[in-house]
């Protein structure tokens, strides 16, 4: 059990690395506090599995240091650093019933039998898999797999974490939420600290307390669902995260608050003074489709046409061209159930609450004490 | 034209893969073939396409008979799950291969490729070839190569499944601007309901090689012929709740309700009640919503929205509630179903009622 840092990390694939772009991992400084659960998600090539193999010793880092409980892991083997995980694809012994597999990372340990007896039904009866203790590996399914794979990081107690690198591929959508379940309910009992990595944004809120969220080379948000949702600290964790993701709209500064396509949004001071100290950078509004707000033509400065209606059922998506005297901006609202869709013309609503600026693609923090 | 099977059958090695499927099609749709995998959406767009030959039936075209016309002499393209396109040949030339088998004119071909690589943002991408591309890239290839031909009928075998869910959504909307001014008929094969409502002119559900339903989509999701359909035509599926009418009592399990008004007509008799996740609730909304006392299983989190699956003695229930909520597992809470939003089915499945359409 570790709290896991990763001190000024960098890797590059190629012999001699010049420009960012050379990068795999750019630069990481982060920290995974021993028994949290954390999800890392990222695009596939955004350096998520570089990352993992780096932290379970399969890859050298360029630079930097990996360190848990403040001493460095670096010159240390995959298997001194004790860390487990489980793959994609389960990996058990066939040959084998559940419960030497479960045993076999114990009887490396040379323990006692009545010692690892003990702790393989423990564990057998935390994951629900009791009853297959005496089934051969090569009969269950791909679940049942999985879970005798993540079992046989739980036995040990000196793991020092264990790592999920998109454990739930091969699971049938209808199981996959019930395993997700049974990890979490894992993760409070044991007490791990467990490493979630993942491209999907739903995997990665249901398991973990605190999501990382990775794009070309560094991690650009860590934060709870909830912050990654409301408070999108870079303009692809707004894009990333939701569906469809965060509108991002080209803004330029005026005199009481920004230019949209032409149309004026007037914004508070302490907004508008934020937004000055980065006036020479590309700025950018944000807002989720689900927080624009659609009222009659007139009853906004800012107007749109319908283009497109998807009703998905629970909600429906409604694309609109924001028109302005120099472009038509498309912009994604947004409609539960039960609310009727505007025909033709309506009239938007950004609610300062919710609405985000971006400079440079970073979060402008605002400082409403200074208003 | 429009496209009609008639009583189609067709068994593989003594299974019956597609049993008696009757339908018609209209040019200038987009139709949506939704079922789980293995429920005879690929095979019955083989039979569509002319690959496979029906055990019994017909396949109409308009007034023509189709049924023993084989796939080359029809007019029609198919886009697959995996990408496929020729590794050797540039982009441009993937696209342009069946305009060139036309022998349509050089000019022509090239006026044809590069409009319809501009509709599918792959214009810029023309000289490379197929290995240099992203997936979601490929796939654009080998969808314009299918639509650059003007086929009459146009086939997509769930084309969008090997994508990550960004890029997705980015293509469905595509497709369906695309499609938008054409005439061609097109058929998307999908397990997802989501697809189906934001794809789909009309949708035809299918299970186990049947057809349950078919119409336009949101009345066949508003109003599900059966239990079975409405519990394919559900991401998450509705919730499905064997209950007892006895008298003015709704009994589900070992709990009695007093019966909900939109549901006084129904006689004595057990039915299935069906709750769409979405309409389930934390906070009552009328007096006689049904309330129910459970304990949280897990709250799944997608961004923007959360998944609750709960449970008590008497019943597993998920809800799909808007915005982000965080449970602890086994906490105890209250959820409540609207009373005017139940689905009611009888012992059998076949629809009783469906909640009104009215909004609120």
């Amino acid at each position: 059990m570790a709290e896991i840092r990763l001190d000024q990390l960098a890797h590059s694939y190629a012999a001699n690395p010049g420009q960012a772009s050379d990068y795999a991992l750019r630069r990481i400084d982060h920290v995974w506090e021993q028994g949290g659960a954390y999800a890392l998600l990222g695009p596939s090539g955004c350096g998520k599995s570089t990352l993992l193999n780096i932290i379970s010793g399969l890859l050298e880092p360029s630079q930097g240091r990996v360190m848990f409980d403040g001493e460095s892991v670096n010159a240390l083997s995959p298997q001194q650093r004790n860390i487990a995980q489980v793959f994609q694809f389960p990996v058990v012994y066939d040959t084998m019933t559940v419960h030497d597999n479960l045993a076999f990372p114990l009887r490396n340990q040379r323990q006692s039998a009545a010692k690892i007896d003990e702790r393989v039904r423990e564990v057998a009866e935390a994951l629900e898999i009791e009853h297959l203790l005496t089934r051969k590996a090569s009969h269950l399914t791909a679940d049942e797999k999985q879970k005798v794979s993540m079992g046989r990081g739980l036995v040990r107690d000196d793991v020092a974490a264990i790592l999920f690198d998109e454990p739930l591929t091969v699971i049938d959508p209808q199981l996959k939420w019930r395993l997700r379940r049974k990890l979490k309910q894992i993760h409070e009992r044991f007490d791990i600290t467990m490493v979630y990595v993942t491209h999907d944004q739903l995997e990665a809120s249901t398991f973990a307390d605190k999501i990382a969220v990775m794009y070309e080379g560094e991690i650009v948000q860590f934060g709870t669902p909830r912050e990654l949702f409301e408070y999108p600290a870079h303009t692809f964790v707004g894009y990333f995260i939701g569906s469809p993701g965060m509108n991002l709209c080209p803004v330029t500064l005026s005199a009481g608050g920004v230019r949209l396509a032409g149309c004026d949004v007037p914004l508070a001071e302490d907004v508008r003074a934020a937004l000055e100290r980065h006036s020479g950078q590309r700025l950018m509004l944000g807002i989720r489709p689900e927080f624009i707000q659609l009222v009659a033509c007139g009853e906004s400065p800012l107007n749109a046409r319908v283009d497109l209606v998807q009703d998905l059922g629970t909600y429906k998506i409604v694309d609109l061209l924001l028109e302005g005297p120099d472009a038509e901006l498309p912009i994604k609202v947004r409609v539960e159930e039960d609310h009727a869709v505007p025909e033709g013309r309506v009239g938007l609503l950004l609610p300062e609450r919710w609405t985000r600026f971006y400079a440079d693609d970073l979060l402008v923090e605002v400082d409403h004490a200074s208003a | 034209m429009s496209l009609i099977l008639e009583h189609i059958d067709r068994t593989v090695s003594g299974e019956k893969h597609i049993s008696d499927a009757c339908l018609s099609l209209e040019p200038g749709s987009f139709n949506v073939l939704l079922g789980h995998t293995l429920s005879g959406k690929t095979t019955l767009m083989r039979l569509m396409a002319g690959l496979d030959t029906p055990d019994r039936g017909r396949v109409l075209f308009g007034e023509r008979d189709l049924t023993h016309v084989p796939v080359r002499k029809r007019n029609v393209s198919m886009v697959y799950q995996q990408f496929i396109n020729y590794p050797s040949l540039r982009v441009f030339d993937n696209i342009a291969s069946p305009l060139k088998l036309a022998r349509v004119p050089k000019d022509e071909i090239e006026r044809r490729v590069e409009e319809i690589a501009a509709m599918l943002r792959i214009d810029h991408l023309l000289g490379r070839y197929p290995l240099e591309l992203s997936g979601g890239q490929q796939q654009r290839t080998a969808m314009a190569r299918a639509l650059v031909k003007d086929a009459d009928l146009v086939l997509f075998d769930e084309p969008l499944v090997n994508l990550d869910y960004k890029l997705r959504e980015e293509l469905r909307l595509e497709m369906r601007k695309l499609f938008r001014s054409r005439n061609t008929i097109a058929v998307y094969a999908t397990t997802e309901p989501s697809e189906a409502l934001a794809l789909g002119d009309t949708t035809t559900l299918l299970h186990q090689g049947r057809i349950l339903q078919s119409g336009p989509s949101d009345a066949v999701y508003h109003r599900p012929a059966s239990a079975e359909a409405a519990s394919l035509f559900g991401e998450p599926p509705i919730n499905l709740l064997e209950v007892t009418v006895a008298g003015s009592e709704l009994r589900i399990g070992q709990t009695a309700f007093p019966l909900p008004g939109p549901l006084g007509s129904l006689d004595d008799g057990d039915y299935r009640l069906g709750i769409r996740p979405s309409h389930l609730s934390l906070t009552p909304l009328h007096d006689d919503d049904l309330e129910f006392c459970v304990e949280v299983g897990v709250a799944e989190i997608s961004g923007s929205e959360t998944f609750l699956h709960v449970a008590s003695n008497d019943l597993e229930l998920v809800l799909h509630l808007g915005g982000i909520h965080d449970f602890p597992v086994d906490s105890a809470i209250r959820v409540y179903a609207p009373s005017t939003k139940l689905f009611v089915f009888d012992a059998s499945g076949e629809l009783v009622r469906a909640p009104s359409l009215a909004t609120e």
